[in-house]
C-alpha cells in the first residue's frame, strides 16, 4: 500500500459522486487533530483534506464541533463521522452509571439473578450531589474503605481525588468555588463518587490498568470490532494505601504520570498487551488467562448494550473507544471508564506505531472507498466481536451448530499481523495499481 | 588411569556426601521411620517394602532429582594428586589470564574505595536498618546520588582481555591467509561445527516440531502445540527434573515454563530455602557493602531503562543485593576456572588468617550484571522462589560467561566457536567486516556475555533460554549469535564502517530466534 502524498489530485471537485457502496476515489476530509490522525489522513491515497468552509466526505472531529455543528449539517448519504451525536451517554461518568444501572435492573428482570451478576463489573457509584445522601448510606456500611471523586466530565486524571472521611467531600460540597476552572454557567460541577478498588493486581508493586480500542459502526444493529493491540499503563511509584494523597501513585493516566516527580519521558511506563498477556499466562496458566479475556469481553458487550437503545443510531455515525479496565487480586476486570476521545497522541516509536495502525486499520473499516464486502471478520487488527450477536472465531456449519465449543471471535494481546492479512484481504486503492 | 568402575564410586561418594545432611536427607529419613507403621510393611522384606513405598510416595523422585542436580553441578574430576586450581582449568595459560585479570579487578574496585573514601564494607546503624526495613519493597524508589560510582568493568573490558589471551605453544605468525583465523580470539579450543552441531542438536532440525515455530498463529494447535502442552503437563505432575530437561529441548509453553524450569534446576522451596533467604535478607539489612552501589547503578542503567523490565526494579535489588552476600555461591568456585577475590582487614594485607571474600559470594557485578536477572522475574513473583532460581542458573550457566577458561560452555569457546561459524558459513561477509575494521565479535560480544538478555524480545529470550537448560549448555548463544549475522548478512554487506554495522544490528527487538537457528543449522549447504 503505497505511503505517497496524493499530489496528484488538484481541485477538490474532480471526483465522481457515486452512489453509496460502490467507494469513492477521492475523499475530502476534516480533520480537528493535530496528531497520528493527520498523518494517517495526509497519507492515505485519494484523500484530500478540505478548508474550513469546503464541503467534506469525511470529519474527524473533537467533541466540542459535535456539540455545535451537528445538529446543523446535513450529511449525505456516503459521509462519515467520527463520533456519535449523543457519546456522552457512555462516556460521561454519571450517564454511563445511570446507563449500566437500569440495564441491570433489564437483565435481572428478564433473565434472572445469575445473569445480572455479568453486568457487576463496575465499581459501586454514585452521582453527586443528586445521590449524596443514597451515597452516605453506602458509605456508613463500610466504615474505613476508601472513595474516589472524579469529575464527570473532565479527562487525563484532572480533578480526581481518594477520600476516607466524609468530611473531605463536605468541603467540597461547601465550597463551591473551588472547582472553578470550567465552571458551567451556575452549576455547580458534577461528580461521580466510587468505591475505590484496594486491592488492584500490582506487577511487582506496581499499580496498572488496560487501555483498549473498541470501534462501534452501528448501535442498531450492534456492531462492535476489538483492536488487538492495547496496552497496560503503569503507576510510576509502588502502590500503597498509606498515602491517598499522593495522585501519582493511584492514578495511572500517562499525562498525570507526566507530571510526577520521577517520570521517566523515554520509558513511556507502558507494556505492551502482548506482553502483558504473556506475562499473566506464565504466573497463572492459560486457562485463567483466557477466562480473564473472556470476562473483558463481557465487559465491552454489555456496556454497549446499555447505551444501545439510548445512542441516537446514526449510519454517518462510527466511534472509536478508548476502555480504560483495572484488574484486581482475583483477576476480576473492572471497567472504569470510557473514552470517546482516546489520546491518539504517541508517546514514543512504537506508540506511534500502534497509533498509525489502529487509525488506518479504522479508516479500512469505515471504508469509504467501498473495499469491503461486509462480511469481513476481521480487518487488519480489528476482529469483529459482535454483529447484532457473538461472533465465533470458527464459521458456522453443520458441526457447529449447537456446539458448547466455540470461542469468541476475540483476539485481544494476541498476534497483530496485520499487514499480512490487510494485504490479503483488500483490493487495492480505487486508482492505484496491484502492489 | 582411574577406570571407569572407580571413576564411578567416587562420583556416587561425592554426592552422597553433598546431599547428608540436607533437608532432603532428613525428611527421606522422617518417611522412612513414619512408613514402618503402615501394615504393608513386613518385617522380612523391609528394605524392598520400605524402597517401594519411598516410590510410590514420590519421594525417589525427589532423591532422583537431586541427584540428578548434583550431578550439573558436579567438579571436573582429575588425578588424586592434582591442585583443584588445575583440575578445574587444565590450561595454564588460561589460569594466569584468569588470575591477572582478577587482580585488575580487585585493584580497581578497591581505589575506588580509596578515592571514594567508602568503605568495603560498614555495619548500618539502627536507624538506617529500620529504615531500609521498611522500604525492603520499594527500594526503587529512592534515588541515591550514585554519579561518583563507576561500575568496574564493562563487557568490552573483558573483550580486550581475551583478544589479548597467548597460548605459548601456537604460533599463529602466519597473517592473514584463507586458512587462518580471521578473528579476534588468537587461540585454538576445539569448537564444534555445524555437522556436529547437527547430531547434538536434533530436536531443533526441520523435521522436529517445537515451540517458538510450530505454535505460530498460522499453525492450527492439534498438529504440535496442543498435545505439546499436554505432554508438558504430565511432566510436571510427575515431577521429574531429567524429563523436564528433555521437554524443554523443543520449548516450554508459556503456562508451564515457570514450573518446567523450576523442576529442570530442582528448585524445591523448601523451609530450609526460605529460612537461608531470610537470612539474606537480614544481611543486607545489617551491612551495607560498596558493591551494592554497583548494584544500584546497574540496574538504574540498564533494567529500569528498559522497556518491559522497569517494572520489576525492585525485586532487582532484592535479588542481587541478598546474592552478593550469599556464601552458598563460594561453592561454584571448585568448578568454575575463577577464584573469589579476597580483602584483607584495614592493616593485614597479606596475611591469610585476615582475609575475607569480598563481596561474600566471591562475585563482584559488572556492568548489565542485572540483566541476567530481569527475564526470570518474568515468571517468579516470590521473592525467594526467584532468588533460587536465579541463583542455580548463575552457578550451572552464567559464570561462565565471565570468566576466562577452556570451558566448551565458556565464553572464550563461545566467541572462537561464533568466529568460525562465520567464517566458515559467510566468509564474504566476514572478510567485508575485518577490512572495514568491523570486526564481528565486536559487536556481536556483548550479546553473548548476558546470554542475549535485553536484546531480544522477552518471549523469544525465554524461547533460547528453553534451550540452555534443555541442552545444558550455552553453546547455542555463540551458534545464535551467527545466525543473526547471517540473517542481517545483506545489508552488512553494504556497510562501510563499524558504527554502521553496529547500526544494522542494533535492534534485534523483532527477530525470531528458533527459525534463525534452524535454518542456520539445518537448511544452509555445507
Amino acid at each position: 500500500m503505497s505511503k505517497s502524498k496524493t499530489g496528484g489530485y488538484k481541485g477538490p471537485y474532480g471526483y465522481q459522486k457515486r452512489k453509496d457502496g460502490e467507494g469513492r476515489s477521492c475523499v475530502r476530509y476534516k480533520c480537528s487533530l493535530m496528531n497520528t490522525v493527520l498523518d494517517v489522513l495526509h497519507q492515505r491515497p485519494g484523500w484530500v483534506e478540505v478548508k474550513e468552509d469546503g464541503e467534506w466526505d469525511f470529519n474527524w472531529c473533537d467533541v466540542g464541533w459535535l456539540r455545535e455543528n451537528f445538529d446543523h449539517s446535513y450529511m449525505e448519504e456516503h459521509v462519515r463521522i467520527c463520533h456519535f451525536r449523543n457519546h456522552y451517554e457512555l462516556t460521561r461518568k454519571n450517564l454511563m452509571v445511570k446507563n449500566l444501572k437500569r440495564y441491570r435492573k433489564t437483565v435481572e428482570r428478564e433473565a434472572g439473578r445469575l445473569e445480572a451478576v455479568k453486568c457487576d463489573f463496575f465499581p459501586l457509584t454514585f452521582v453527586l450531589p443528586s445521590e449524596y445522601h443514597l451515597f452516605v448510606e453506602d458509605f456508613k456500611r463500610s466504615p474505613g474503605s476508601t472513595w474516589i471523586m472524579k469529575p464527570v466530565a473532565r479527562s487525563q486524571g484532572k480533578g480526581i481525588f481518594l477520600f476516607r472521611k466524609l468530611k473531605d467531600i463536605m468541603e467540597w460540597k461547601k465550597d463551591c468555588t473551588r472547582s472553578d476552572e470550567q465552571r458551567d454557567e451556575a452549576q455547580v460541577e458534577s461528580y461521580v463518587v466510587q468505591s475505590y478498588i484496594e486491592n488492584p493486581y500490582l506487577i511487582h508493586g506496581r499499580k496498572f490498568d488496560l487501555r483498549v480500542y473498541i470501534l462501534v459502526t452501528s448501535y442498531l444493529p450492534l456492531k462492535a470490532w476489538l483492536y488487538r493491540d492495547g496496552f497496560a499503563r503503569f503507576s510510576n511509584t509502588r502502590f500503597s494505601l498509606r498515602t491517598i494523597d499522593d495522585q501519582y501513585v493511584h492514578l495511572t493516566n500517562v499525562a498525570v504520570q507526566k507530571t510526577a516527580p520521577v517520570y521517566n519521558p523515554e520509558k513511556g511506563c507502558k507494556w505492551q498487551m502482548q506482553q502483558l498477556r504473556r506475562y499473566l499466562t506464565a504466573k497463572h496458566g492459560t486457562y485463567v488467562v483466557e477466562e480473564l479475556f473472556k470476562d473483558i469481553d463481557n465487559i465491552f458487550i454489555r456496556s454497549l448494550q446499555s447505551v444501545q437503545k439510548v445512542i441516537i443510531n446514526d449510519k454517518h455515525c462510527f466511534e472509536l473507544y478508548g476502555y480504560d479496565i483495572l484488574l484486581d487480586q482475583d483477576l476480576k476486570p473492572w471497567l472504569i471508564e470510557v473514552n470517546a476521545s482516546p489520546s491518539l497522541t504517541a508517546s514514543n516509536q512504537d506508540d506511534y506505531e500502534m497509533k498509525y495502525s489502529l487509525i488506518e486499520d479504522t479508516l479500512h473499516i469505515v471504508d469509504m472507498e467501498g473495499r469491503l464486502t461486509g462480511k469481513e471478520k476481521r480487518v487488519g487488527g480489528f476482529d469483529l466481536m459482535w454483529n447484532d450477536g457473538p461472533v465465533f472465531r470458527e464459521n458456522a456449519g453443520l458441526e457447529t451448530l449447537g456446539s458448547p465449543f466455540q470461542t469468541a471471535n476475540t483476539h485481544l494481546g494476541g498476534v497483530n499481523d496485520r499487514k499480512k492479512q490487510l494485504r490479503q484481504l483488500l483490493k487495492p486503492f480505487p486508482g492505484q495499481k496491484k502492489v | 588411569m582411574m577406570n571407569e568402575g572407580s571413576e564411578l564410586s567416587v562420583t556416587i561418594a561425592q554426592i552422597v556426601q553433598r546431599l547428608k545432611g540436607t533437608h532432603l536427607h532428613s525428611q527421606l529419613e522422617k518417611q522412612a521411620k513414619e512408613c514402618l507403621h503402615r501394615p504393608e510393611i513386613r518385617l522380612e522384606s523391609i528394605k524392598e517394602d520400605v524402597r517401594k513405598f519411598l516410590r510410590a510416595t514420590g519421594w525417589e523422585r525427589k532423591l532422583q532429582n537431586a541427584v540428578y542436580r548434583e550431578l550439573h553441578i558436579l567438579p571436573p574430576s582429575g588425578h588424586p594428586e592434582a591442585p583443584l586450581e588445575h583440575t578445574k582449568e587444565p590450561l595454564a595459560y588460561m589460569r594466569k589470564a584468569q588470575a591477572s585479570w582478577e587482580k585488575r579487578i580487585l585493584k580497581s574496585l578497591n581505589s575506588m574505595c580509596t578515592e571514594l573514601g567508602v568503605p568495603l564494607a560498614r555495619k548500618r546503624p539502627v536507624l538506617e536498618q529500620k529504615e531500609l526495613t521498611s522500604k525492603w519493597n520499594e527500594m526503587g524508589a529512592d534515588e541515591p546520588d550514585l554519579s561518583k560510582f563507576r561500575p568496574v568493568y564493562a563487557p568490552k573490558d573483558f573483550l580486550e582481555v581475551l583478544i589479548n589471551l597467548k597460548n605459548p605453544n601456537h604460533d599463529h605468525s602466519d597473517g592473514l591467509t584463507a586458512r587462518s583465523h580471521w578473528g579476534l580470539i588468537p587461540i585454538s579450543l576445539s569448537v564444534r561445527d555445524v555437522p556436529q552441531l547437527r547430531e547434538a542438536y536434533p530436536e531443533l532440525s526441520l523435521s522436529c516440531s517445537q515451540l517458538g515455530i510450530d505454535d505460530h498463529a498460522h499453525v492450527p494447535p492439534d498438529l504440535f502445540e496442543s498435545e505439546h502442552i499436554r505432554i508438558g503437563k504430565k511432566v510436571v505432575d510427575e515431577q521429574d527434573s531429567a524429563a523436564a530437561q528433555q521437554y524443554s529441548r523443543q520449548g516450554s509453553p508459556t503456562g508451564l515454563r515457570a514450573q518446567l524450569w523450576a523442576l529442570i534446576l530442582n528448585i524445591t522451596n523448601d523451609p530450609e530455602d526460605v529460612a537461608h533467604y531470610e537470612q539474606l535478607k537480614a544481611a543486607v539489612i545489617h551491612h551495607d557493602l560498596l558493591v551494592d552501589n554497583l548494584i544500584y547503578k546497574d540496574v538504574k542503567l540498564t533494567a529500569s531503562n528498559d522497556d518491559y523490565y522497569f517494572v520489576f526494579e525492585d525485586v532487582l535489588y532484592q535479588v542481587l543485593l541478598c546474592f552478593s552476600r550469599d556464601t552458598a555461591v563460594l561453592e561454584h568456585f571448585s568448578y568454575n576456572s575463577a577464584t573469589p577475590p579476597k580483602s584483607y582487614i584495614q592493616g593485614k594485607t597479606g596475611e591469610e588468617e585476615f582475609a575475607v571474600v569480598y563481596p561474600p559470594n566471591g562475585v563482584i557485578p559488572f556492568h548489565g550484571f542485572s540483566m541476567y536477572v530481569a527475564p526470570l522475574c518474568f515468571l517468579y513473583n516470590e521473592p525467594c522462589k526467584l532468588y533460587s532460581v536465579f541463583r542455580e542458573m548463575y552457578v550451572r550457566y552464567f559464570f561462565r560467561l565471565h570468566s576466562i577458561s577452556s570451558s566448551p560452555s565458556g565464553i572464550v569457546s563461545l566467541c572462537l566457536q561464533f568466529e568460525r561459524l562465520l567464517q566458515i558459513h559467510l566468509p564474504q561477509l566476514f572478510f567485508h567486516l575485518q577490512e572495514i575494521m568491523a570486526q564481528p565479535l565486536r559487536i556481536a560480544f556483548k550479546w553473548m556475555v548476558r546470554a542475549f538478555s535485553g536484546y531480544l524480545s522477552t518471549d523469544q529470550l525465554l524461547l533460547l533460554w528453553d534451550r540452555i537448560l534443555g541442552y545444558d549448555s550455552l553453546e547455542l548463544v555463540a551458534v545464535l549469535a551467527a545466525a543473526v549475522f547471517a540473517f542481517r548478512a545483506e545489508n552488512l554487506m553494504e556497510v562501510t564502517s563499524l558504527a554502521s554495522a553496529e547500526a544494522v544490528l542494533a535492534d534485534l527487538s523483532t527477530l525470531k530466534v528458533m527459525p534463525l537457528l534452524q535454518i542456520f543449522l539445518f537448511a544452509n549447504v555445507i
